[in-house]
């Protein structure tokens, strides 16, 4: 760079490429913010081998700069197809409010915006339940509309393909439950009532629960997903313009299905986590098969087996609102679909949790 | 029908929109916008991308609530109109959405069927016939067994076209027909569009940016400007383009090659 008088030259010289990161434009901007300030800037490029959007980048700074302090740019040196993409990229001014506004709220602001969200989630709740309640009327005088087919199918994807993983986690919670009890009771020699501990846990909670837990996993977020992209293909609008309820159409099927096959899968779960309680029972406790459930069906009595069944029951409903609701709720593009799925099942599992909880604290006032 | 309903030409209106104000919370997308579509019109909705030509598009049949303003169809009132009698309105329109929309869980045949057993009595073979008939029309005659997800798009958009017309509507909506689609297949729905608007003498809307189909089909438009939040022109988009004092009508009826009128 060489300055005489009022003017600079600015020698362009060498390899200019991204890979060798952006240059400072220090000097320059110092030799142009000097006072007195310069009358004009040019630019000499012999030397100059290669350039890309590094160059680019930097001369764009400085003719912003140039402007702003009113400084004549003389662009003739330049090459020209650098003069000419200068040219492109000061030809649009800047869209008013194109650039997004970086400040950062204040807390009050913040506090105030959540709020209004807040309110606006919960009368969306609100609205969607009470839909939900009119759409289980209607179900009742046979007078809702949905498709026979889509329900047996559903019913077949959360019930029968479902088994696998139940029977797997619902083994090793019965497997789990009998070794935490087996190191205590046999420092008593009480291992048999192993059995009890396994066979009540299961059929009052833990049967219930995990089956809840699996399908919130497993079906909520396959209900979000499907609606979510639903919305997006614009499938549900077809179904609305065609005066079909999306309600009836597509939540009440979902619903239908998981609320028939939750106590049944929670049944299946009770059975084989007192199976696996047995495996630990007689594998290692040196219990009989037959000591074993003969103590297991002592323990346990057909209210704690409806209990929990109609706890699962209670899930089933969360599941499938849950799941249908985040997947009405869905944004418009893809990314939204995949956070439709997981808020399904964060909303399902805290859903779950907090209804257990309300389950828990009813059985011990009703002494059930 | 009174005088003032009816214009120049002596049709009949049968979309009358008088005020309309679409708005997304309180962020306003356009205001002030009149218009009336006559019987047997083929409507173009245009401007810009993002100046809310399928919003435009989803107050019409629906599935936006005006936030000023309403929507007349013939003489009755369909922003003001209790939910049944909307339901009842909504009925005589058929849609085709932008990708097709059609209902992924359900073959071709269904597609459509699902429309008629639920608004008409007729016997399940019955049902099929009308639905095979349908998709004939669009000229996938041997498809009625096939998903959505397995023909391609331009296939799926004139299934969703037969789809539209299941229940023979009174009023036909597009939205971008001719996204997605090669030049031959665009200029066959367009043929298509014109051919069933004759045929069964419906009233089409059509939102669209394809310069080609604006000629080829539209007889009447309204052009939408987003930064002025409102419509800036309506009419025969030929005569726009021989007429129009607005440079920005022109700019865009020309692909920006003439400048000002």
């Amino acid at each position: 760079m060489e300055c005489s008088g009022d003017a600079i030259l600015v020698r362009l010289s060498g390899v200019w490429r991204l890979q060798g990161g952006l240059p400072s434009d220090a000097t320059v901007r110092q030799e142009l913010e000097r006072s007195p300030r310069p009358a004009r800037i040019a630019f000499e490029a012999q030397t100059l081998t290669h350039w890309d959007s590094t160059l680019l980048t930097f001369l764009v700074a400085i003719s912003a700069l140039c402007r702003q302090r009113g400084i004549n740019m003389d662009r003739a040196g330049l090459p020209a197809g650098v003069r000419r993409l200068l040219e492109l990229a000061e030809a649009v001014s800047e869209r008013k409010g194109a650039r997004k506004e970086a400040e950062e709220a204040s807390l009050l602001e913040r506090i105030g915006t959540t709020t209004l969200g807040a309110t606006a989630s919960l009368a969306e709740i609100l609205a969607f339940l009470g839909g939900m309640t009119i759409t289980f009327i209607r179900l009742f005088g046979m007078k809702a509309r949905y498709r026979a087919s889509d329900l047996f199918l559903l019913i077949q994807r959360c019930g029968a393909e479902a088994l696998p993983i139940v029977t797997l986690i619902s083994f090793l919670v019965g497997v789990i439950l009998a070794f935490v009890g087996a190191v205590q009771l046999k420092q008593f020699g009480a291992q048999i009532y192993v059995a009890d501990l396994v066979g009540i846990a299961m059929v009052r909670e833990m049967g219930a629960m995990m089956t809840a837990i699996i399908m919130a996993g497993r079906t909520g977020a396959a209900f979000a997903a499907q609606l979510g992209t639903m919305k997006v293909t614009q499938e549900i609008d077809a179904f609305t313009t065609a005066g079909f309820s999306p309600l009836e159409f597509l939540v009440l099927p979902r619903a239908v299905a998981l609320i028939l096959m939750m106590p049944l899968l929670c049944l299946y779960s009770d059975f084989v986590g007192v199976l696996g309680g047995a495996a630990i029972g007689v594998g290692m406790l040196d219990l009989s098969w037959t000591t074993y459930f003969r103590e297991t069906t002592n323990a346990i009595n057909v209210t704690d087996i409806a209990g929990g069944v109609f706890k699962s029951s209670v899930y089933g409903v969360l599941i499938a609102l849950a799941g249908c609701l985040r997947g009405l709720q869905c944004g418009n593009s893809s990314s939204a679909v995949g956070d439709a799925a997981t808020s399904a099942v964060v909303t399902g599992i805290v859903a779950i949790i907090v209804a257990c909880g309300t389950f828990a604290v009813i059985f011990y006032v009703l002494g059930i | 029908m009174s005088g003032e309903a009816k214009n120049g030409n002596g049709a009949k209106p049968h979309i009358t929109v008088r005020d309309l104000t679409m708005a997304y919370g309180t962020f306003v997308l356009m205001r002030d916008l009149n218009f009336t579509i006559n019987h047997g019109d083929v409507f173009i909705i245009m401007g810009g991308s993002g100046c809310g030509k399928s919003t435009l598009l989803r107050h019409l049949i629906g599935l936006n609530e005006p936030a000023k303003g309403e929507i007349l169809y013939g003489d009755e009132n369909f922003t003001k109109a209790d939910p049944v009698q909307k339901q009842q309105m909504v009925r005589r329109m058929g849609v085709l959405f932008q990708s097709g929309a059609l209902w992924s869980s359900m073959t071709l045949a269904e597609n459509i069927g699902l429309l008629l057993e639920e608004y008409t009595d007729l016997s399940p073979a019955d049902i099929r016939e009308v639905a095979s008939l349908k998709l004939a029309l669009v000229g996938l005659k041997g498809f009625e067994d096939y998903y959505p997800s397995q023909i391609s798009g331009g296939m799926q958009k004139r299934a969703g076209l037969a789809r539209a017309m299941a229940l023979d509507p009174e009023i036909l909506f597009f939205d971008e027909p001719s996204a997605g689609l090669d030049p031959i297949s665009s200029r066959l729905l367009d043929d298509l569009i014109l051919e069933l608007r004759d045929s069964l003498g419906a009233t089409v809307a059509v939102v669209t940016h394809e310069l080609a189909s604006i000629f080829t089909i539209g007889n009447n438009s309204v052009f939408l400007d987003p930064e002025s939040k409102t419509m800036i022109a309506s009419g025969n988009p030929k005569e726009l383009l021989a007429h129009s004092q607005d440079h920005r009508v022109i700019r865009f009826l020309t692909r920006a090659e003439k400048e000002s009128p």
